[in-house]
């Protein structure tokens, strides 16, 4: 099975989870064990769009109960006899194998799956991705040669890993904060993306675009900007260290002071 | 601020989404602080950074991971949802008779 793998690089490695869990999509290839005609396949491929039951497979890394995926589309690409080549966009954790498996029974006829191609994972497509040997290339030039264009090109800020979140950009002080740990309160946001529903996930930024934390919002967009205090921001994950920005904050025994 | 909205624009745009952005409060960051992620060094990219890689069909994602990590001379790295290493129903399997094969 070939296709997208974004491979995170050091301190990158604890924000990967994030594309872990976001949407998939692959191009599979599916061998029917016998033909079936079109209005058929079409009525078996509507019924598998949506939320399905699924057992994963025997090889599988997770716990073999009945769980609820949601499958977002699946569309035929090209049939040739009993091969049915398609397109199919999920939520994370949905085995293709299986889901072919189990519209081959549907279908009374039996299928599985030939090929597999994943052609995104979260904000990572096919046409941006770089293959093995020329990633290989492209080290070789930098270390042998001091040639940087190739490999910088491959490699992308830790931000983009979290690009397909809604995002919130804080005031210097606030970042420092943040590092310590503490959650982002109204006065520290400088601006905020449209959309933002409260439970959902974002990404916190300094007014440079780099990446501090992520969280989940307390508020929504209009809650922030409708109110003056409180905390919106609810901290999850700091990516940024310590002592990047200056404290703009101060502990309660020195304040007295 | 502009610099910051525009690259969150860009990684949008990588994205394939579309968002507005909405200024609650008008701000400047100190030049003395951080650094724009699009002016790092390549070393510092290599420390946390991210490679779009397109597995080929054999090895299993956790050798890729390694062989990326010895590549560029890092200590961690993991990737984003594993990928099955082997070909499905039209490989040959060897039968329990010929494991050597």
């Amino acid at each position: 099975m070939s296709g997208v793998l974004p491979v995170a690089l050091d301190q990158a490695t604890k924000l990967i989870g994030v594309v872990t869990h976001s949407s998939k999509e692959y191009v599979a290839l599916a061998q029917l064990h016998a033909e079936v005609p079109v209005e058929k396949l079409e009525e078996v491929v509507r019924e598998f769009t949506g939320r399905i039951y699924q057992r994963p497979p025997v090889r599988s890394s997770v716990k073999r109960v009945l769980r609820i995926k949601e499958v977002y589309e699946i569309e035929v690409l090209e049939r040739e006899g009993a091969l049915v080549l398609m397109r199919v966009s999920c939520q994370h954790g949905t085995y293709i194998r299986k889901l072919i498996h189990d519209m081959g029974e549907v279908l009374g006829v039996g299928a599985h799956m030939r090929e597999l191609r994943r052609t995104r994972t979260g904000p990572f497509r096919e046409e941006d991705s770089v293959r093995m040997h020329e990633l290989s290339e492209a080290v070789y030039l930098y270390r042998e040669h001091g040639r940087e264009d190739r490999l910088r090109s491959m490699i992308l800020p830790h931000e983009y890993i979290v690009s397909h979140l809604p995002k919130v950009l804080v005031l210097d002080g606030a970042a420092s904060a943040l590092t310590y740990g503490a959650d982002l309160a109204v006065p520290g946001i400088s601006v905020v993306s449209g959309g933002i529903k409260r439970g959902d996930t974002v990404a916190v930024m300094t007014l440079k675009g780099e990446l501090v934390a992520l969280a989940k919002a307390l508020m929504s967009t209009e809650e922030v900007l409708a109110n003056d205090r409180g905390i919106a921001f609810k901290t999850v994950r700091v990516v940024m260290e310590r002592g990047v920005y200056p404290k703009g904050w101060k502990k309660k025994s020195e304040a007295q002071q | 601020m502009e610099e910051a909205i525009r690259f969150a624009a860009e990684l949008d745009r990588f994205a394939g989404v579309r968002r507005e952005y909405l200024v609650k409060r008008e701000g400047l960051t100190d030049p003395g602080y951080g650094k724009p992620p699009r002016t790092r060094t390549l070393e510092e990219l290599i420390r946390c950074g991210v490679v779009n890689l397109d597995k080929p069909p054999g090895p299993t994602s956790h050798e890729v991971v390694s062989w990326v990590k010895d590549m560029l001379g890092v200590s961690k790295a993991g990737h984003g949802g594993t990928l099955e290493p082997y070909r499905g129903g039209d490989t040959p399997r060897c039968p329990e008779s010929c494991p050597w094969l």
